[in-house]
């Protein structure tokens, strides 16, 4: 992939910069030799009609750890996941400017297919959306089903993959056949993390997962984000600062669009640089 | 812990995936064209043809008996204007009375069985419309007449403009509601003197949709107003239409009153059009000041 | 008037008199649009019922012959009255309809409401809601000077010899009775009763499309789905029924639809399996006839006799219509999932 010379300096500057303050960040994080689902956000920016919703975001995502992204409601931070598989375009009237560097190509490049960006960066959404006219099964590999070539014993054994990945097959493995629609709220939701694992992404892009679920589901959902974490580069939207705490390694806080700090998540919590930081981790705003 | 997956990673977007993506695309595309084709050739025959046959006689005389070229259809101007006038005044009232009983007491199983009759009754065939009033109102007058192809023409206004008033009076906040019973109003002046006024450009929308579509009805006016050569501005009395002349005219072996029909429609297509589009514009414009 | 008019004095008595005022004034409102509401619904009995009164004649008289006797002659003397010819050709004309509007119409939908954006899409839905405004009789006019010659000369000839050498659906395209093309024929009908049932089709179809909730939409297209997988994975799927419906409310109105189909028919009684050939229907023959019938003998109350069949088929189409769209609604909305063992043998299918 052929790539802009000054883009790729300016990519490196941040990259270097980033090294600075990163050392703090938990183990796991720091192997940067291999593509490893880095995501390099350079100034973007972000519109629905004529409100802007992104101004100028830059940031760095590491491969293989798990990133939350924080602020109070209307500060883009859903917008901002949304840019980040090109699902933002889709919303009649909105608008991206900028670029996202996923492994150091950038998705928005005249070249470069959505549909392979999304297939590449999978995501769950804020509600689950089980397809309701299709089986447990059926909704895990949805997404295979699309890529074909496989047999039905073939997809019945990623699906299987899939359920197990999730953290669903044992309550699920008898019913494979009954509508997705038909499992609890939490259920439905791993069987949407499931249906997007499925498909072997590199990224899981998970915005509020757990926010329409009660506390208990919740938890199991925090359980699965560890675990997945050793394989996907994970990026969680929360509006739930101790969810932030207790599951990521970064922590992205945004305020009217724009970043205002980026960091450890331990240190973003315990020492923020910033003083809006401050006010909102500890509850004094927002 | 996560197993490990058992397949390597799929490709990208297969180019078989890519063509059937584009081919549904084209497809789609081409089913646009083919529905607007023949609005296309519509369009241009009548107002190619139909602009040539207007001239002044057109709107003022009545027509000339076959062999004597030019001659108009003014008594069909003025009995679409008078059947159109009375329309309105029968099926408007009509309409915004049930529109507003669905919209504003309508709760329940009775409101909603009226709604699912007005709903369905949309599909009155026209031309049953026109059957039952003959036998009801000419039946009963002995004659065919402006007032009866009227009746006919509210049979099918009617459930038009109860579902387009419940659907403007729904959009209405209920905070407008709440603030007029607030003041102490009652209810039905709430509706009266806030709600309905409130809504009063949609209204009149629906209004002029509902007679766009009376306009331009054949069938049941052919039925109850028969159609008549001369002006006759006596409303119980057999009366012309435009769209009636542009029946009978291109059924005509009289070449010459060809001619007339196609003007009959170019100028009833100019009618409906007008307002059809102003009612679209006027609509838009009501939404965005909604929302 | 109002009561924020009234009086500062007059108002510490007077609230036990104007609420009572106020009740009477909304006991009338109110009863005054619900006697007017109730008045919609008797005009949909008293149709059927004043249609009813003479139209049950021919059933009497001919009892089931009348649906099924091929012979129609209101002369004097002669009477004899059979609806087959009509109903015949009110159902292969709605038929043909059909089959061509529907794909187009929900072709369009789906370019509405999946695939353009911006003001070219615009610009086509304003355009398809203009097709709707066109009057029927103006259709009728381009039908006879326009696309029938061309019918005649160009475009059945050419189906006759292709389509109409195909085995199964060849007859269907034969030359006509008279051994040419000429002359009002089926076909012509039901090509212009499907551009004229396309607008309402898509309008509807739509309506349906529209109730796939978007997270369906954003479920499939993250999974990495091309805009055509999204179409069949989150959109298809929830509006078949509502697709159904949309096509039966077509096919109420194509069977209803008068003029631009007695222009254009032939308003011949003949029954031929070939398409070219002219032929009629029902609210043709109401049109064409009901002026010059005789209210005494049963050539009216025959004529009134189809006018009951056709709203009664039409009204029926138009109510399973509405079901079918509230069902795929209610579908997507979370309303009773569809038994599991119907979905194993889709997913088998699939």
């Amino acid at each position: 992939m052929e790539r802009d010379g000054s883009m790729t300096d300016s990519v490196v500057m941040r990259a270097s910069d980033l090294e600075n303050w990163s050392t703090g960040a938990p183990d796991g994080a720091r192997v940067r030799n291999a593509p490893a689902g880095d995501i390099e956000v350079v100034d973007l920016n972000a519109w629905f009609g004529n409100h802007r919703a992104l101004r100028d975001v830059n940031l760095s995502i590491n491969g293989r750890a798990v990133t939350a992204i924080i602020g109070p409601s209307g500060c883009g931070k859903s917008t901002l996941v949304r840019c980040l598989n090109r699902m933002h375009e889709e919303v009649r009237g909105a608008r991206v400017e900028g670029k996202v560097l996923f492994d150091g190509r950038d998705i928005y490049a005249p070249d470069v297919d959505p549909v392979e960006i999304r297939r590449r960066i999978g995501m769950v959404f804020q509600r689950p959306n089980p397809f309701p006219t299709m089986s447990v099964l059926d909704n895990a590999v949805a997404g295979l089903k699309l890529v074909g070539g496989l047999s039905r014993s073939e997809l019945r054994e990623r699906g299987e993959w899939a359920l197990r990945a999730a953290g669903l097959w044992e309550e699920v493995k008898d019913r494979l056949h009954e509508p997705g629609a038909r499992l609890s709220g939490g259920q439905q939701q791993r069987l949407c993390i499931a249906r997007a694992l499925a498909v072997e992404p590199e990224v899981l892009l998970m915005d509020e997962p757990a926010s329409a679920l009660d506390p208990a589901s919740t938890l199991r959902i925090e359980e699965l984000v560890q675990e997945l974490k050793e394989r996907y580069t994970v990026v969680i939207v929360t509006h739930n600062m101790q969810q932030a705490a207790r599951v990521s390694d970064w922590t992205l806080f945004m305020l009217y669009g724009e970043v205002v700090e980026f960091g450890p998540t331990s240190k973003l919590f315990t020492r923020p640089d910033d003083q809006r930081t401050e006010d909102y981790v500890t509850g004094r705003f927002g | 812990m996560i197993p490990a997956a058992g397949v390597v990673r799929s490709p990208g977007v297969s180019r078989a995936r890519r063509i059937r993506d584009r081919a549904f695309t084209a497809g789609v595309w081409a089913c646009g064209a083919i529905a607007l084709l023949p609005l296309m050739l519509i369009f241009a025959f009548v107002i190619g043809k139909g602009a040539a046959a207007l001239n002044l006689d057109f709107f003022t005389k009545e027509p000339n008996p076959p062999g004597v070229p030019g001659g108009g259809i003014v008594q069909a101007f003025i009995g679409t204007g008078m059947i159109m006038g009375l329309a309105i005044a029968f099926s408007v009232p009509l309409g915004l009375l049930t529109g507003i009983y669905l919209a504003e007491y309508g709760r329940g199983r009775t409101a909603g069985f009226v709604r699912f009759i007005a709903e369905i009754l949309l599909s009155t065939p026209s031309i049953v419309a026109g059957a039952f009033v003959w036998a009801v109102v000419v039946v009963a007058m002995g004659t065919f007449s402006a007032i009866a192809a009227s009746i006919a023409l509210t049979v099918l206004m009617w459930p038009i403009l109860t579902r387009a008033t419940e659907e403007i009076l729904r959009l209405v906040p209920d905070d407008l509601r709440e603030a007029g019973l607030a003041l102490g109003l009652a209810r039905w002046r709430v509706i009266l003197r806030v709600v309905v006024p409130t809504a009063g450009s949609g209204i009149f929308t629906a209004i002029m949709l509902a007679v766009a579509r009376g306009m331009g009805e054949t069938a049941p006016i052919l039925l109850t107003a028969l159609g008549n050569d001369f002006v006759n501005t006596n409303p119980g009395a057999p009366t012309d239409a435009v769209p009636l002349r542009i029946y009978f005219y291109a059924g005509s072996p009289v070449v010459q009153f060809h001619a007339l029909a196609w003007g009959g429609a170019i100028t009833l297509l100019a009618a409906v059009l007008v307002l059809s589009i102003t009612a679209r514009v006027l609509s838009h414009r009501q939404l965005k000041r909604v929302h | 008037m109002g009561a924020s008019d009234a009086p500062i004095v007059e108002k510490a008595g007077a609230p036990a008199r104007r609420r009572g005022r106020t009740r009477v004034g909304d006991a009338v409102f109110k009863g005054m649009t619900r006697i007017v509401a109730f008045g919609l619904v008797m005009l949909l009995v008293l149709m059927i019922g004043v249609l009813a009164a003479d139209g049950v004649r021919p059933f009497r008289e001919f009892g089931w012959r009348f649906l099924i006797g091929r012979n129609w002659n209101p002369v004097a003397g002669r009477q004899s009255f059979g609806a087959l010819p009509f109903i015949y050709g009110t159902v292969v004309t709605s038929t043909i309809a059909i089959v061509l509007a529907v794909p187009v119409a929900v072709g369009l939908a789906l370019l509405l409401n999946e695939v353009a954006r911006g003001w070219l899409a615009n610009i086509v839905a304003v355009l398809v809601d203009l097709l709707a405004a066109i009057p029927s009789v103006v259709f009728g006019l381009w039908g006879v000077f326009v696309l029938q010659p061309a019918m005649d000369r160009t475009i059945e000839p050419f189906l006759a010899n292709t389509v109409g050498k195909v085995p199964l659906v060849g007859p269907l395209f034969r030359a006509n009775v008279s051994g040419g093309f000429q002359g009002g024929d089926v076909f012509t009908a039901g090509v212009i009763l499907a551009v004229m049932i396309v607008p309402i089709v898509t309008a509807v179809g739509r309506e349906v499309v529209s109730t796939v909730p978007r997270d369906l939409r954003e479920a499939a297209l993250a999974l990495g789905s091309t805009r055509f997988e999204m179409v069949r994975m989150a959109v298809l799927p929830y509006s078949r029924s509502g697709i159904v419906g949309a096509s039966m409310l077509g096919l109420g109105r194509a069977l209803g639809e008068t003029i631009a189909v007695a222009m254009v028919v032939g308003n011949s009684l003949g029954i031929h399996v070939s398409l070219f050939n002219g032929g009629y229907t029902i609210p043709a023959v109401i049109a064409n006839e009901f002026r010059e019938a005789s209210s005494e003998g049963l050539h009216k109350a025959s004529l009134l006799a189809l006018a009951l069949i056709l709203i009664a088929i039409a009204l029926m189409f138009a109510a399973l219509s509405r079901l079918l769209v509230r069902r795929s609604a209610a579908l997507v909305s979370g309303g009773p999932a569809p038994p599991a063992t119907e979905l194993a043998r889709l997913e088998g299918a699939a």
